[in-house]
């Protein structure tokens, strides 16, 4: 035979053989039959076939732990503690897990394989996150690298959360990325326009969803979105609130004020709104809530600029947004009711904020942040 | 050649005086990485072993009924490659299945075993040296035994070094390209001892 057809013909031959075999052993070997997932001593059961990792089991379920990587070891987000014996932890584990966690038997989701009834506890507001498939509605640009993307969710229709919460959004693969990944968003919209999702997104350089929504995403365009996820809330305390945010860190913000003005929440609190941004170009929504605060007398409003230009004829307060707090903590917010720290933002300013509120006597554990990347 | 060389003899030569690691430095990647630590390497040593008997096996089976009767050796690489791929894989589901202990020390080396090279080393050796089927064997097994006693050596050895005044600029990588040379020399004192080409 010729050699040309001979040489593929066998490498093919050989190869399909193996994977025939391969398939076959796993169909066998892996079959690990029916299995029972108790979530939270009994208040969930899930009858299901074994044979692959928790996460993804959960997932065709309906219930989402949230992952960011989409279940291969990579985030350590989708943590569970397991109550049931599931053999030791993995290697490919260890690096995400707390001394506290290992303790606690906490594992990683997307890691722990299900070959017989296994007993976790989740959180219970997971049982609420849904998968929604939802349509671009308006993209509006609202500096120069942040978006402002409104999305209506298709099915489900509406969505229940509480001003504060993340939202994850699916981005499929595109250009050079080949695989689906998931990026968590706050949502900037309020809990009672229940229809819409509006979400803050900054173009990261290099970043694979950032990039995919600034450059890819038209109005139009469906995608799909999973949440409510998240603990960064206001707490119900006649407290006053301290919030610092910078960038796209005004989403979580934007939907507690305009939420708390429209239903009358927690009436007893004073609201301090901070807001640091480099240069005009970087500031955005100023009329709308400089308008809020005339309107709102318990909504006090302070955008700040490090870096303003002479020609930007720039009236509010300058300086980096730390040393704007310290002042005002110091000269003009009323501490008689106590204070809370709410902030969001980069790492490095939720660490530089803390550091200032904690030097102004307010406790770390009255001090929430949402940190992000 | 020798073709009629004692399926005895090459196992324990193969381990010893003609060791895969040490006189043909096959395999150095994971051999540096993962002998830092002595757990590891006995359980990475141990899946080479088991993966290296069992494809030298299959490879000379493929070898002589496939690939010599249609002269298709120019294949061999590419043939040799999807049989250890497929040879892990499976081993890796059987294990996790069988052994959730073995499992944990063993299985999880098995996806850097698929592109050890003295695995594929391994097998072309025994299509250039034309051993037999028992000679392929023990010479799998026996160069998977010696692939592991080299590491646990390795490991033995950087168990010290790690707590010895190494100079700064040794520390790490260096002093353990170092201790393998010697390691190789001293080898090398076995080689022609037994002849095994």
């Amino acid at each position: 035979m010729n050699p040309i057809i001979l040489g593929p013909l066998v490498v093919a031959g050989s190869a399909a053989l193996l994977a025939l075999v391969i398939s076959l052993v796993d169909s066998v070997v892996n079959n690990y039959g029916e299995v029972t997932i108790d979530i939270n001593h009994g208040k969930k059961l899930f009858k299901v076939n074994g044979g692959s990792a928790l996460l993804g089991t959960l997932a065709s379920q309906g219930l989402f732990v949230p992952s960011a990587c989409g279940g291969r070891g990579s985030c350590g987000a989708c943590k569970a503690r397991v109550l049931s014996d599931v053999g030791p932890v993995l290697p490919t584990e260890t690096p995400y897990l707390t001394p506290q966690e290992l303790a606690d038997n906490v594992r990683l989701s997307c890691q722990v394989k299900l070959k017989k009834d296994i007993a976790i506890e989740l959180p219970e507001e997971l049982f609420s996150v849904k998968k929604f498939k939802a349509t671009v509605e308006t993209i509006r640009d609202l500096t120069y690298d942040i978006k402002e993307m409104v999305f209506r969710l298709d099915d489900p229709e509406s969505i229940a959360f509480e001003s504060g919460q993340y939202v994850q959004i699916v981005v499929p693969a595109y250009g050079d990325i080949k695989e689906e990944v998931q990026r968590a968003y706050s949502m900037s919209s309020r809990p009672g326009d229940s229809g819409r999702v509006e979400l803050l997104v900054r173009l990261v350089p290099g970043g694979i969803a950032t990039t995919y929504v600034h450059k890819f995403l038209k109005e139009g365009d469906s995608m799909e979105l999973v949440g409510p996820f998240g603990e960064f809330r206001v707490h119900d305390t006649p407290t006053t609130m301290v919030c610092v945010a910078g960038g796209s860190g005004m989403a979580p913000f934007k939907s507690m004020f305009y939420d708390m003005r429209e239903r009358g929440t927690f009436p007893e609190k004073e609201i301090w709104y901070f807001f640091g941004a480099r240069t005009t170009r970087d500031m955005f929504y100023l009329d709308e809530l400089r308008q809020l605060e005339k309107e709102w007398p318990r909504f006090h409003f302070v955008p700040a600029l490090s870096e303003p230009k002479p020609e930007e004829n720039w009236t509010g307060d300058t300086g980096l947004i730390t040393d704007v707090l310290d002042r005002y903590i110091k000269d003009r917010v009323g501490k008689d009711k106590g204070l809370e720290g709410y902030l969001c933002g980069s790492p490095g300013m939720i660490n530089a904020c803390i550091a200032v509120m904690t030097n102004n006597g307010i406790d770390q554990s009255n001090i929430y942040f949402d940190k992000f990347a | 050649m020798t073709p009629l060389i004692n399926p005895v003899t090459l196992f324990f030569a193969s381990i010893f005086t003609s060791n895969i690691l040490l006189s043909n430095f096959l395999g150095m990647c994971s051999f540096i990485s993962i002998s830092k630590d002595w757990k590891s390497s006995f359980g990475l040593g141990m899946a080479v072993t088991v993966v290296m008997t069992i494809t030298a096996a299959i490879s000379w089976v493929v070898l002589f009924y496939v690939i010599t009767p249609l002269g298709l050796e120019y294949l061999s690489f590419i043939v040799f490659i999807v049989v250890i791929a497929a040879v892990v894989q499976i081993l890796e589901m059987v294990i996790d299945r069988a052994s959730p202990a073995l499992y944990l020390s063993l299985g999880i080396f098995l996806p850097l075993i698929t592109v050890n090279c003295a695995i594929l080393g391994a097998i072309l050796f025994l299509q250039i040296r034309s051993y037999n089927f028992l000679q392929s064997v023990a010479f799998g097994a026996g160069s998977g035994l010696g692939w592991w006693l080299a590491i646990m050596l390795l490991a033995a050895i950087r168990e010290r070094t790690e707590k010895s005044p190494v100079p700064a600029g040794l520390k790490g990588p260096g002093i353990t390209m170092i201790t393998i040379g010697f390691m190789a020399m001293a080898f090398i004192g076995f080689s022609g001892m037994i002849a095994v080409q």
